[in-house]
């Protein structure tokens, strides 16, 4: 952990990691006896076992998907071939409900061809049919929403933690699969332009991909979305907009890669690479199956985990701690982190005193001192009106040096989940409340 | 499979490691150098007000946390600040029940009333040395305080012969002299060496942002140099202004206490240069000898509306 120096005038400066020039190879952790998917469900639907095309003890084979019999677009796909062998609920962050379907492994494995079959057209239909899921292809999904039209596309190279080499890696390591990728993407996606953002140190690596190259510093959190547009192409997106509204869609280099490989291979793509943070700060990376639970993984690394550690999907900034050892690798799991108890940094109840500490590091100017007091007192609509709630990038710096110790970053991702939900209608703030 | 209980809890999972109780022990410690020349020139008495001070404010603390029935919050070391503080503003000869009295105002009613650390809208011990100053003036005429004391150094509170006799009187101090503390006032508030290198510690660890003391600081130099430059004879000069009375203690420890002063970049310039400018138009024109006081509570009152000029949030669109 970077704590504060003993000259605590400058401000601190965050550098993500770089990965060196001798590439690692990720350690291959083998298939596990049973994998677990957590497929969406939509919002304030009540889903019964009917709702399912499929149900316990039916056969699984990899590369198959699995969907909800009613209208969604969300499902999942396989990694393994075995047989299902429970169904269940699973709650999420801020309420997201899930159902995490359990696939026991059998011996032989067998693949599916439907992807096959439809790999001779490449269009964006099938991109939405069968690869969102694959690794960190969720936002492909962008690229086919006719109401928010694309003009630019990104493709990053960056990793937006601190440690986490993910992307790096791919980029480095799969160059020409990104390649096929970008080529892909310029045939149906209709866009004009195609970017790559790259840290300096990955520079030459970019420069064969045949589009534009921007370099961006490791320094967090300049690799965020936001803070990218502005710095390096210079358009402020009014806040409360997101990228896509200004036409601008990030794509990371895994999904890129992803499609690249799926379409040459005819397969989709099952195999998750991420950057493991151990106990010590050190990191390695992994390749595993999506589905496989985290506790094989600690397994095959030797990680041994006690009492009151902690768990976190993500980097030490933004990620989220998970409180069973069951969970299982996502298609966005792009890390996944231990922290050993004495580690553990715990919020206080004190109030602001005012120090000015967030104020000197939030990279978007936000008031934090002002909006953490009606945060506090849960008057997000005023904190949204005067402190500038919306242009709030989400980096979690302002927590981090906090002196009195305040949980800013979850009031505010709280704050903003909580206007979301009574402006699209759906108050379920108060279900929630009670069920706390 | 073992059942093991792992922490949930939100992003960061890290944090620099800053806390409130350092802040508050490491002012303590910048303190110190200023309160050794106190000691050194005042003898016993020094400790006794000291901690007396100390410990009566973190009494003072303690009793309000279990009256309105809070969490105990003089583990923060805020208190002990608060007291040593409000003790180095003090003449060495204080009785034990101004004392007493001052950090009942500075605790109870300059910080707990408001709702404790981080709500107070004043400086709490500036709050305190201003009503004591109103209801015991005496005891803060220093000349009439130290009294009983001899020093190998003029023993003139430099500020009260200013007021009293003009600048013919002050020719007699030396500027190295008043620096290292020749001079009486409040026990830690003479030694103007000290109380910058306390400071500077305190620039350099973060604790107090360099805005504050050096537009005050600035805010004295140039507003006594107008008024020097005017009437030589009748004004002093800036240096003499910012090496006697609360100046320096002022600049550093005072105005820069976090609830009560601004914290984006212009809105502390803009209040410290202010109330450097009004210290001086206080002593200059107004009847007290001091000013210090009476400005950073004037800085105090407007800073929440100066600290409304900041810079445009990220992609706001007014
Ligand atoms: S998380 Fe905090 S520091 Fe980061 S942009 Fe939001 S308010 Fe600023
Ligand atoms: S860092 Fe924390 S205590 Fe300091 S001003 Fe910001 S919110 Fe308040």
């Amino acid at each position: 952990m970077i704590k504060k120096s003993f000259i605590g005038m400058a401000k601190p400066q965050l550098l993500c990691e770089a990965l060196e020039s001798v590439l690692p190879e990720p350690e291959k952790i083998s298939i596990s006896a049973r994998a677990t998917f957590l497929l969406k469900m939509p919002h304030g639907q009540s889903v019964g076992k009917s709702s399912f095309s499929f149900e316990e003890g039916d056969k699984v084979i990899t590369g198959q998907k699995l969907a909800l019999a009613a209208k969604s677009n969300e499902y999942i796909v396989s990694s393994v071939t075995g047989k299902i062998s429970s169904i269940k609920p699973f709650e999420g962050n801020f309420g997201q409900m899930y159902t995490a379907i359990s696939i026991e492994t059998a011996q032989k494995e067998e693949k599916d061809k439907g992807f096959k079959q439809t790999v001779k057209n490449v269009t964006l239909e099938n991109i939405n049919k069968y690869l969102l899921n694959s690794p960190g292809c969720s936002s492909l999904g962008i690229l086919s929403d006719s109401a928010k039209p694309i003009n630019t596309i990104i493709i990053s190279g960056m990793d937006k933690d601190l440690l986490v080499t993910t992307n790096q890696y791919i980029l480095k390591s799969d160059i020409n699969a990104v390649k096929k990728g970008i080529k892909i993407l310029k045939e149906i996606s209709g866009v004009g332009k195609i970017l790559v953002a790259v840290p300096p140190h990955l520079m030459d690596e970019a420069s064969v991909l045949n589009v534009r190259v921007k370099t961006v510093g490791l320094d967090y959190p300049a690799a965020f979305p936001e803070l990218f547009m502005k710095n390096v192409l210079g358009t402020v997106l009014p806040a409360e907009k997101s990228c896509e509204d200004a036409g601008v869609c990030f794509l990371s280099c895994e999904s890129v890669a992803c499609l690249g490989n799926a379409f040459e291979k005819g397969e989709i793509p099952v195999e998750k690479t991420f950057t493991f943070i151990k106990k010590d700060g050190s990191n390695v990376l992994v390749s595993a199956k999506i589905g496989t639970p985290l506790v094989d993984i600690f397994r095959e690394l030797g990680v041994s985990l006690r009492d009151k550690d902690r768990i976190i999907i993500g980097g030490p900034m933004t990620g989220f701690a998970v409180y069973s050892e069951d969970y299982p690798v996502m298609p966005d799991t792009d890390a996944v982190m231990v922290q050993d108890s004495a580690d553990v940094s715990y919020a206080s109840d004190y109030p602001c005193i005012n120090c000015g500490e967030c104020i000197r590091i939030c990279p978007a100017d936000v008031p934090v001192n002002m909006l953490v007091r009606l945060l506090e007192a849960e008057l997000y609509d005023e904190a949204a009106e005067q402190y500038d709630l919306h242009s709030c990038i989400e980096c979690g710096l302002c927590s981090y040096v906090c002196t009195a110790r305040i949980p800013i970053f979850q009031y505010i991702r709280l704050a903003k989940h909580e206007l979301a939900c009574t402006r699209s209608g759906e108050n379920h703030s108060a279900e929630e409340k009670n069920a706390k | 499979m073992q059942n093991r209980q792992f922490i949930v809890s939100h992003a960061p999972f890290w944090h620099n490691g800053s806390k409130i109780s350092s802040r508050s022990y490491n002012t303590v410690i910048a303190a110190i150098p200023a309160l050794l020349l106190g000691f050194f020139h005042y003898g016993s008495p020094v400790v006794g007000v000291l901690a007396l001070s100390i410990s009566s404010a973190m009494i003072w603390e303690l009793i309000m946390n279990l009256i309105t029935r809070r969490p105990l919050t003089i583990g923060d070391g805020n208190a002990a600040l608060t007291g040593t503080v409000f003790a180095m503003l003090l003449p060495a000869t204080s009785p034990w029940w101004l004392v007493i009295t001052g950090t009942f105002f500075a605790v109870v009613i300059g910080k707990q009333i408001f709702g404790g650390i981080g709500s107070n809208a004043f400086n709490p011990v500036v709050v305190a040395v201003a009503i004591l100053m109103v209801s015991w003036k005496d005891f803060f005429d220093f000349n009439e305080a130290l009294l009983n004391y001899d020093f190998e150094f003029i023993a003139a509170y430099p500020l009260a012969e200013l007021k009293h006799f003009g600048t013919s009187a002050i020719t007699s101090f030396d500027t190295v002299d008043l620096l290292m503390g020749k001079q009486t006032g409040g026990m830690g508030a003479t030694f103007g060496l000290g109380i910058i290198i306390g400071g500077i510690y305190l620039i350099i660890r973060g604790i107090i942002r360099w805005e504050i003391p050096v537009s005050f600081l600035a805010g004295v130099f140039i507003t006594a140099l107008l008024f020097n430059i005017s009437d030589p004879l009748k004004y002093a000069n800036p240096v003499f202004h910012i090496c006697t009375g609360y100046t320096l203690i002022g600049a550093f420890f005072l105005a820069t206490e976090d609830s009560s002063s601004p914290v984006n970049f212009v809105p502390m310039l803009a209040c410290g240069a202010f109330a450097g400018v009004m210290t001086v138009l206080i002593r200059n024109i107004g009847i007290y000898v001091d000013g210090v006081i009476y400005s950073i509570l004037i800085m105090n009152l407007i800073c929440p509306i100066i600290d409304k000029i900041r810079p445009k949030a990220l992609g706001k669109v007014v």
